[in-house]
């Protein structure tokens, strides 16, 4: 089967582009196209660039806040000392094993949602709509606390509703043991973030054009062929753009770690590893060197999949 | 669609419903209880209680919530106040003008957008006390800008796209004058964009709390997520949970309500910004 996309929608043209052909037009336009887009473009610039390399330039000393006294050029010696400490291999294998569980699951619930949203009843669809919009809203830090809470050892009520199951009883600490934790960790940020997911792909679903489901269906194709078939081909921009965004997303937690165990018991991820030498110990050489990595790693991540599924953003925003 | 089908959407519904619902109606639960029914193990409390919201608003707490409550309040209007202002001429210049380094603007809003909040904390951190920034509202609004510009840009430029500005001209041929085609036609089109991308960039603002806790250190700026997540209780002997679960309640309320409101509008704009931008 062939995979037919949607024609990509018509975008109005710029008005004024017919009659650009003269050079002085076009560079009037230029001009005032810089001047109206350059405050958002340079504040931008100022609050990540800025930043971004000063964090490079402190990663190269040793430099505590509280004795800058000492402060010292040691080149890439913190780069050193945090590639061969098992502290902080331990984190990225937290952070990376928490972001492929989230976004699996995320995006199989997802697709789920999504298409119980689009199939649900006219009655039924604005109610959904805004349901599902709670949980995306919501504060991190809210989610995190009724998370935690609900599985604490003395305020949760799970010990109790799930005592009949083997292995839980009201004594049942899950936030005492490493996989416990990050399971709770998982749940949280799962709940939380699946509806933007499910809204993406919404999105991507209302771009299969019925022609060919019916097509599909008037071949004899069964529910399962035509979701293999036609569905999922036909929104394969919808679901990358999704992917890449919550796998960024999900690379960077923090919020989560930090209110349901403060990174405790082999919970700690890349971010919160940062946050703890720089906040929590001002080791601001050793910070800025564990902050340059982390961008490294997700600029690293978002390459790997513009180019690895050749993810066309324009083509996405049918553009192309 | 048979009856049988009919029944089965309905429960889908249902569940989705409690999916998105149970966690917050659990933290609103826990929040009326009190302090004998916190540890009492189920999701109810047995007697109800406004225990908890007299203590974080009137109480011993009311001193570490309410000035946090202010400074959220504060500190994410006037960001996302900001940050809608500049996008918006970003987006019209992008949406309508024709000009060399829009991809690039477009592009740098995407790498801003994916950029990893805690790697410029550091750098911020120390710089901001040098400065004399640090735990002041401007040392929050400037790094919000660098969450909610990103994402302002691309949702206004989608809604941008849309507007029919030849309709403009269309006034002016028939008599209009530019002000008042601008008044008139422009900007009632314009504005359910720029009103949901506030909205969004609102609720981007509002979640931050890394921001929040690095930055600041008292209650002249720490915004509520951070008071909430470095909160110890009234005092050191009284289990907070009761009045986290309170004050998780409270600021959980305004993004409810501009929910309900604007569902239609926020789904637009979200999906706009990412898949069509």
């Amino acid at each position: 089967m062939t995979q037919t996309t949607l024609p990509p929608t018509k975008k109005t043209e710029p008005v004024s582009s017919p009659r650009g052909g003269i050079s002085d037009r076009s560079r009037a336009e230029r001009k005032l196209g810089w001047m109206l887009a350059g405050p958002a473009f340079a504040v931008m610039l100022l609050v990540t660039a800025y930043p971004i390399v000063q964090a490079v330039y402190y990663s190269l000393f040793n430099y505590r806040l509280t004795d800058p006294e000492n402060r010292e050029f040691i080149g890439l010696g913190n780069y050193g000392v945090i590639l061969s400490d098992p502290l902080w291999w331990q984190a990225v294998w937290v952070t990376v094993l928490i972001t492929i569980v989230t976004v699996v699951v995320e995006l199989i619930l997802g697709f789920g949602l999504a298409l119980v949203m689009s199939k649900a009843l006219a009655s039924l669809r604005p109610i959904l709509r805004a349901a599902i919009l709670i949980p995306y809203a919501v504060i991190t830090v809210v989610s995190a606390f009724s998370w935690q809470f609900a599985f604490n050892i003395t305020t949760g009520f799970v010990n109790s509703w799930l005592s009949w199951l083997p292995g839980i009883g009201s004594d049942t600490d899950w936030f005492g043991d490493r996989w416990t934790s990050l399971l709770v960790i998982c749940l949280a940020e799962i709940w939380k973030t699946t509806p933007f997911i499910s809204l993406l792909l919404l999105a991507g679903l209302a771009q299969v054009p019925d022609v060919l489901q019916e097509a599909a269906q008037v071949d004899g194709a069964t529910w399962w062929q035509r979701m293999w078939k036609v569905t999922i081909p036909n929104m394969k921009a919808a679901i990358m753009v999704a992917l890449l965004f919550r796998t960024l997303d999900a690379f960077r937690i923090f919020d989560s770690i930090f209110v349901m165990t403060a990174g405790a018991n082999g919970t700690e991820s890349v971010s919160f590893l940062a946050y703890r030498q720089t906040i929590s110990r001002v080791e601001i050489g050793l910070g800025s060197a564990v902050s340059v990595l982390l961008f490294l790693a997700v600029v690293f991540i978002a390459f790997g999949f513009i180019k690895g599924f050749k993810i066309d953003l324009a083509q996405a925003r049918g553009e192309k | 669609m048979s009856r049988r089908e009919k029944t089965w959407w309905w429960i889908a519904g249902v569940v989705i419903l409690l999916y998105c619902l149970f966690p917050i109606a659990w933290i609103i639960s826990l929040s009326f209880k009190g302090p004998a029914d916190i540890a009492n193990q189920q999701f109810l409390p047995t007697e109800l209680t406004g225990e908890n919201y007299s203590t974080i608003l009137t109480g011993n707490a009311s001193d570490l919530f309410l000035p946090a409550l202010r400074n959220s309040f504060g500190i994410c209007l006037i960001a996302t106040f900001i940050s809608c202002i500049l996008s918006m001429f970003a987006a019209y210049a992008i949406a309508r003008l024709d000009f060399p380094g829009k991809k690039l603007i477009l592009s740098a809003a995407l790498g801003v957008a994916i950029f990893p909040v805690i790697s410029i904390v550091t750098p911020l951190f120390n710089l901001w006390r040098q400065i004399g920034l640090y735990d002041t509202w401007l040392g929050l609004i400037i790094p919000y800008l660098s969450l909610t510009l990103p994402i302002s840009i691309w949702t206004m430029s989608a809604f941008f796209r849309e507007i029919p500005w030849e309709m403009e001209q269309a006034a002016q041929v028939d008599g209009a004058t530019t002000w008042q085609a601008f008044r008139k036609v422009i900007v009632p089109l314009a504005a359910p964009g720029v009103f949901t991308t506030a909205i969004i960039a609102f609720f981007i603002a509002w979640n931050d709390f890394a921001y929040g806790i690095s930055l600041t250190s008292t209650s002249a700026a720490r915004p509520v997520p951070a008071a909430l997540g470095l909160f110890s209780g009234a005092s050191q002997f009284v289990d907070p949970t009761g009045n986290i679960a309170a004050a998780a309640v409270i600021v959980t309320i305004p993004v409810v309500v501009l929910v309900l409101i604007f569902q239609r509008r926020i789904v637009a704009g979200l999906t706009n910004g990412a898949v069509k931008g």
